[in-house]
């Protein structure tokens, strides 16, 4: 090091510590996340993890990122969170709605790390949530899957009767309906977001009770495995595209994508603009993306179907608009209104028409 | 040519040095995986064996590993007291599962009532659960003949299938907007069981592991019962001969983990985990089994094979956390500490001689 660099080294040194920044100030941000899941090669984490890379690939030098993935929920997510904040991570993505409690028990110990938790709905000066409008996608699903099936019987794999799945199921229903008034949904629960065996077995189930629509809320291609081997069944690619089986059964996929998000929320913290916020991204920003509809699929019903996403992308269309009832026949909403997001974020009924029993 | 002699009675000398070699053993291969994974092996091993304890910030993971090492503990000091006997309870994850629904569910029927009273029904309730739960297998054994293993382990998948229906039913936060999971017990003053001394980590979980290993000891040295038991367990016809009942012994043994077992999961969703959730158990029923053999089924070892364990844990915490290490090979890790004190558990009852078999 010569003088001069030494000197001007500093002053600006000198120049922060007076100004009252920290005298680290030109350290980078560190970045830190836990997963529910191994990172793997698709699924729910590694969509993240695509988040994370992307945080580096955009802001270079000035992040550095950590994470930790198989993190079980409770008080082990505790521990690593706190393990992250600890080591001077200053912004910290708890990738899992069941790390809600962990998150705020230590965001209230670390006041100055700020905390953004995917899925969940609390929310402090530290900590921000996001979440992504993946029935947008399911809206699209059950218009492709209401054109092309022959047997009229859509099934669902659900994961866990909670708001979003139960969402993404009454979507799927009310567009697949809309093309084709026979349709039928079949719902089995798996009770699980990743378990190959359990999701091949309510593959298996669904197929064999005459079901030529796959739609699946898990995360491993078990089911797109189950409907090749029947071979006339047609399935969508979940969190991740799950190109492998294009272009049958994978006819398209809702790919989550959450680099926009990390890559504007890191920005923020980088010029100190960071506020806790609730965001609930879909289509137009890019957080739900939908993968290429295949050959598989009739000119004109992948025509259908990019017209209704052009026209959620532009606001033009709510998946959840009027007229529209409750299973049980009562009155939801009204003719041209629209679901409020709150509404659709503690959703816990089907629409009507969908024979299946909501767990209770 | 390598051969295997029985030994004449199992060797002191090794039964106290095969825990401390299998330690030793799973070091250096666990050093070779995380070279083979590109990691400095040494850096590795000291991350997870040093740093939790003696690094930065060790008073956190001090505290952390109390409370990760109470639940195994107090659980595999009920498990010991079967394995001795040659009752295999294999089931304690569904009974540490029933223990805490059943407490959490006394504390939650009542809510938002504030009582003295409510945290000691719940561990009444939590132990009770247990018990029950473990009472399955056991009479189905004493009645039936059949095989507590068996019975044991299956009985986990119904408790977590029911553990699932009360996070999604029953117990669900009315106030959650529809998502799983109960209310949080450690917003709730008379049902939580909080830490005692502020930044230790040291619950009541805590304390119950601590009088549990010195239970153990009396029960297992200083007690007839401890000696019927252990009879029992290497010579069962000379104990029938000692007047001891088997299908009492089975009862004991079975009820008393299970009701271990439900303590310890009631303490931790009572504390450190606060809420009935579907993935509320992370395991401990069956890393439990690690730790009673690890500790060679002595209240002692037990002790320090549950502080092992819980550090390996948090360090391969923080060997993912700072030298980015895969998860599964932390797993990989953990696993390779039984499967080398399973391997050198063969020189305490075998000695092995190199060269031709000269009678």
């Amino acid at each position: 090091m010569n003088r001069r660099s030494f000197l001007a080294t500093t002053a600006i040194a000198a120049l922060a510590s007076a100004a009252g920044l920290p005298a680290l100030a030109a350290d980078p941000l560190k970045v830190g996340f836990i997963y529910v899941g191994p990172v793997g090669d698709m699924g729910w984490s590694y969509q993240h993890d695509l988040g994370r890379r992307a945080i580096e690939a955009e802001y270079g030098d000035k992040v550095v990122t950590t994470f930790m993935e198989s993190v079980p929920e409770g008080p082990d997510a505790e521990r690593a969170l706190t393990q992250l904040a600890l080591e001077g991570n200053t912004l910290i993505f708890a990738t899992s709605f069941g790390y809600m409690d962990a998150v705020m028990n230590v965001a209230a110990k670390f006041p100055n790390v700020k905390f953004e938790h995917a899925t969940g709905y609390k929310s402090a000066d530290n900590v921000a949530t996001y979440d992504a409008k993946f029935f947008q996608g399911r809206a699209i699903q059950g218009t492709i899957g209401g054109r092309m099936t022959k047997t009229n019987k859509i099934g669902y794999i659900g994961s866990f009767p909670i708001p979003e799945v139960i969402q993404g199921i009454n979507a799927a229903y009310i567009h697949a309906k809309k093309v084709n008034p026979d349709v039928e949904m079949k719902v089995v629960w798996a009770y699980t977001w990743f378990d190959p065996a359990k999701e091949a077995d309510a593959a298996a189930a669904l197929i064999a009770e005459g079901v030529d629509v796959l739609l699946q809320h898990t995360d491993s291609t078990a089911p797109q495995a189950k409907a090749q081997e029947a071979g006339n069944v047609i399935t969508f690619g979940q969190a991740s595209d799950m190109s492998a089986f294009a272009p049958m059964p994978r006819v398209s996929s809702t790919i989550d994508n959450w680099a926009p998000y990390y890559i504007k929320r890191v920005g923020a913290m980088l010029d100190g603009s960071w506020k806790s916020e609730a965001t609930w991204g879909g289509i137009d920003t890019g957080m739900v993306e939908i993968g290429e509809i295949s050959s598989a699929v009739p000119e004109e019903v992948k025509a259908e179907a990019l017209a209704l996403k052009d026209k959620i992308a532009a606001g033009e269309y709510h998946p959840f608009t009027g007229p529209l009832n409750k299973q049980d026949g009562s009155a939801w909403l009204a003719e041209g209104v629209m679901a409020e997001d709150g509404e659709l974020a503690g959703m816990n009924f089907f629409v009507e028409g969908i024979t299946a029993e909501l767990p209770k | 040519m390598i051969t295997l002699i029985k030994r004449p009675t199992p060797s002191k000398g090794w039964s106290y040095a095969t825990p401390v070699v299998a330690v030793l053993a799973t070091m250096v291969a666990g050093g070779l995986l995380f070279a083979a994974l590109g990691k400095n092996p040494v850096e590795a091993i000291r991350v997870i064996f040093w740093d939790p304890l003696f690094g930065a910030n060790a008073a956190y993971f001090r505290s952390q590993l109390l409370v990760k090492a109470a639940p195994l503990i107090l659980i595999a000091s009920g498990l010991a007291v079967g394995f001795r006997a040659g009752i295999w309870n294999i089931g304690a994850e569904g009974q540490y599962i029933i223990g805490a629904i059943c407490g959490a569910a006394v504390a939650l029927s009542v809510y938002p009532a504030e009582s003295a009273w409510l945290f000691p029904a719940m561990v009444i309730a939590g132990a009770l659960g247990g018990l029950l739960w473990g009472m399955i297998p056991a009479l189905l054994k004493t009645l039936f003949g059949t095989s507590e293993i068996l019975v044991s382990l299956m009985l986990v998948y119904v408790a977590q299938n029911l553990l699932a229906y009360v996070a999604f039913g029953p117990l669900k936060n009315p106030q959650g907007y529809g998502f799983p999971g109960s209310r949080n017990l450690q917003q709730y003053p008379s049902a939580h069981n909080p830490e005692l001394i502020a930044g230790t980590g040291a619950h009541w979980g805590v304390m119950a592991a601590i009088v549990a290993v010195i239970a153990l000891y009396i029960l297992m040295h200083r007690h007839i019962a401890g000696f019927r038991i252990r009879v029992a367990g290497e010579a069962p016809r000379a104990a029938r001969f000692a007047g001891v009942v088997p299908a009492r012994l089975v009862v004991f043994c079975l009820g008393l983990s299970g009701a271990l077992a439900g303590l310890a999961g009631l303490f931790e969703v009572s504390g450190p985990s606060g809420q009935i959730t579907d993935s509320f158990n992370a395991g401990y029923g069956f890393t439990a089994i690690i730790v009673a053999f690890l500790g060679r089924l002595h209240p002692l070892g037990i002790l320090l094979a549950g502080l092992l364990m819980a550090l390996t844990y948090i360090g391969g915490d923080m060997a993912q956390l700072i030298l980015q290490l895969p998860a599964a090979a932390i797993q990989v890790f953990q696993g390779m500490l039984l499967f080398f004190l399973l391997g050198f558990d063969v020189l305490t009852n075998y000695r092995i001689r190199i060269g031709g078999a000269r009678a």
